[in-house]
């Protein structure tokens, strides 16, 4: 066991599987000499050496469509885009091209390859530099979509996005790139598609994501001294999405909040509200109620961000209305 | 400020004309089988595309359909080029590019039919195919996407040591979309061995290439910003492709990198479906139309002693090829409805959630 931030854990997760698998390459821009802008791949060229591990001109298309060349031709890239919403520059190449190829195909080529991206607010880097974009890519069919939220998971779930024969997108979130928490020693191999429940609890369950979990769990804290008990679930991968999890512990508590960090419209929570008002509306002993961030972009200015990301605050006081009235 | 149509009409801009000599390349260095094979080649895709599109106009090949009518030199030249593991990647316009690297046209036909036994079985359609076991790793039809992929095909065969040669095929509207000049970047600092052909056949759609590019060659004129030599060459002359193909791809092997091809070429027909391509200049499409591949190729055959009786013949049997293949896939059945929800995923399914 040893301490280990998010952002090496990143490093290290790849680490782990680069040793394992000489098809498995890193290119991005940044990424090796300088170790990335957020130093999330540091030591790897060191280790690994300028072949395995490729600083990139600022070309997104051109590094995702490299990705996915190579991946349908045998190897396992990992490829960097700094920042989410830079995904936008380049989305042709994810959407159209790294999505839909093996279906269009019909199972001729596959594309297993991991894209890791620098996702999310809290940092005050202002619109184009801090949204969460995991619906976007929820919504294209043929992408896997996860997010881990503790070092531990950063290791493991790289891990098995990396073994994944399909296209993961990998969000890391900026926001807990300084976490810093104990990491088990030697390999650690996670499973896509498994939610984790990270504080158990009978009066309601707490759906969460990423930077949303460690809220979640403070706000768990402050009901627990109210009196109520919530479950709290860390989501992890929304492609594909473990909602047996969440439906057995809806079944225990009865009410299911969603705290995310993407704006309102169209978020991981209304899809899993939808699923629910289907196959879990007999459980509900009141309405799903997400807790989003407005329909906005994230605003740069550290007291208007703070207050339109989700806190443990207001998670507390709306679990707590809803269960009182 | 300029507008390309208050200086002329919509269709009225000046005539492009091809060269005017068929006879340049007769003595060129191309062996005698080589070019047989050449002339039955560019003979199957001319008469597998005049089937897709009497089939598409009898509404059984549905959708959109794009052809290379007058083409097909370049699809010929570097298919001859090509190591049977060589790796292509076409767009939309890409029915040649498929049959060029070996794929039997019963597959194809049946792919554009949207039938079981099409070559994606169904599920890609004309502007799609792909056949990984001939090298073809698909054809695209987002602008530009496919520059950048193929640079990753070209950059992993490099990893692993295969000797694998990645050749990429697009049009001249291609080089005004920023992914064709990411991928050329791309290409080149990295010494990809990958070799981009532009198929300037003088239009992006509609629209003539020359009133919406900078510069007047679209690919060659652009080619020292990427630190390559130009090379711009006749697209109708399957001999002077074959050459510049086999150079082009013998330097990649060899790892001394990318190259940039313009092949410039004309459409005998319109963009795509029934489009009659009326935007062009009358005395243009009759002078290209004249220069059409096949015919330049006829010619040198049969000055260079081939009598007229064995071309007719190889033209016997492709145009029994094709119609053994229209009658192959006008039988294949339709796809099983279940195949809409397979091949999303690796493991052959669709599904997203447990
Ligand atoms: C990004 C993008 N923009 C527009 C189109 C629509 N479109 C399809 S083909 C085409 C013309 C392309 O011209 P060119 O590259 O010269 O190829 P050609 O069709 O002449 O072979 C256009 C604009 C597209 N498919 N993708
Ligand atoms: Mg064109």
């Amino acid at each position: 066991m040893a301490q280990l931030t998010y952002r090496n854990a990143v490093a290290r997760g790849i680490a782990q599987e680069m040793r394992r698998d000489e098809r498995v390459v890193l290119i991005g821009e940044d990424v090796a000499g300088a170790g990335g802008v957020f130093k999330t791949t540091e030591g790897l060229l060191d280790e690994f050496g300028p072949r395995r591990v490729v600083d990139t001109p600022i070309s997104e298309q051109a590094i995702l469509g490299a990705a996915m060349g190579a991946a349908m031709t045998g190897l396992r890239p990992v490829a960097e885009i700094m920042f989410a919403d830079f995904f936008a520059v380049c989305w042709d190449i994810v959407a159209n091209q790294i999505a839909k190829t093996r279906y269009m195909t019909n199972g001729q080529v596959t594309v297993p390859l991991v894209i890791k991206s620098g996702n999310g607010g809290s940092l005050r880097f202002g619109a184009q530099h801090s949204q969460s974009v995991e619906n976007w890519a929820m919504a294209v069919p043929g992408l896997k979509v996860v997010t881990p939220a503790t070092p531990r998971d950063v290791v493991g779930l790289m891990a098995a996005a990396v073994r994944s024969d399909d296209p993961v997108l990998f969000f890391e979130h900026k926001g807990l790139y300084a976490m810093k928490s104990e990491v088990p020693d030697g390999e650690i191999v996670d499973e896509l598609g498994k939610a984790v429940i990270r504080r158990a609890g009978t009066d309601a369950t707490i759906l969460s994501l990423g930077l949303t979990v460690g809220r979640a769990l403070d706000a768990a804290a402050q009901l627990a001294s109210s009196g109520i008990e919530a479950e709290v679930i860390d989501v992890r991968s929304l492609v594909p999405l473990d909602i047996r999890t969440i439906l057995a512990s809806l079944n225990k508590t009865g009410r299911l909040f969603t705290v995310e960090e993407n704006p309102r419209l169209l978020g991981w929570g209304a899809e899993i509200a939808s699923i629910v008002a289907d196959e879990g509306f007999w459980d509900l002993d009141g309405p799903v109620q997400r807790i989003t961030t407005p329909y906005i972009p994230l605003p740069a200015a550290d007291s208007l961000e703070d207050l339109v990301i989700p806190s443990a605050d207001l998670v507390a006081a709306t679990v707590t209305k809803a269960l009182r009235s | 400020m300029r507008y390309p149509l208050s200086e002329h009409d919509y269709g009225a801009h000046p005539a492009v004309l091809p060269p005017d000599d068929p006879t340049r390349h007769d003595g060129d260095a191309v062996p005698l089988p080589v070019r047989l094979d050449l002339y039955r080649k560019m003979q199957e895709m001319r008469l597998f595309e005049k089937r897709a599109y009497d089939l598409f106009m009898r509404q059984l090949v549905k959708g959109t359909s794009h052809l290379s009518l007058g083409m097909e030199a370049i699809a010929a030249g570097f298919g001859a080029a090509l190591r049977a593991d060589d790796l292509t990647f076409a767009t939309y316009r890409g029915h040649a590019h498929t049959l060029a690297r070996g794929v039997p046209m019963t597959p194809v036909l049946a792919e554009l039919l949207g039938r079981s036994n099409g070559l994606m079985g169904g599920k890609g359609g004309s502007m799609h195919l792909t056949s990984v076991e001939h090298g073809v790793l698909g054809s695209y039809a987002i602008i530009g996407a496919h520059l950048t992929i193929a640079n990753g095909a070209a950059w992993s065969a490099q990893y692993r040591g295969s000797g694998q040669v990645t050749v990429c095929f697009f049009g001249d509207g291609t080089t005004n979309i920023g992914a064709f000049h990411e991928a050329l970047n791309y290409a080149a600092v990295f010494q990809l061995p990958v070799v981009f052909v532009c198929e300037n056949n003088l239009y992006m759609e509609y629209t003539p290439i020359a009133d919406i590019t900078a510069v007047p060659r679209p690919a060659a004129d652009r080619s020292s910003a990427y630190g390559l030599d130009p090379v711009a060459i006749d697209g109708n002359d399957a001999d002077e492709v074959y050459l510049t193909a086999t150079t082009a791809v013998q330097r990649a092997r060899a790892g001394g990198g990318p190259s940039l091809i313009e092949a410039v070429t004309y459409r005998h027909g319109g963009h795509s479906r029934a489009d009659p391509g009326k935007y062009r200049p009358a005395d243009e499409v009759e002078a290209w139309k004249r220069y059409d591949p096949i015919t330049v190729y006829r010619g040198r055959l049969q000055r260079l002693g081939i009598d007229q009786a064995s071309m007719d013949r190889i033209d016997k049997e492709v145009a029994a090829e094709v119609d053994r293949a229209t009658e192959e896939a006008i039988a294949g059945d339709l796809p099983s409805p279940a195949t809409a929800l397979t091949e999303l995923w690796a493991d052959g399914g669709s599904s997203w959630h447990n």
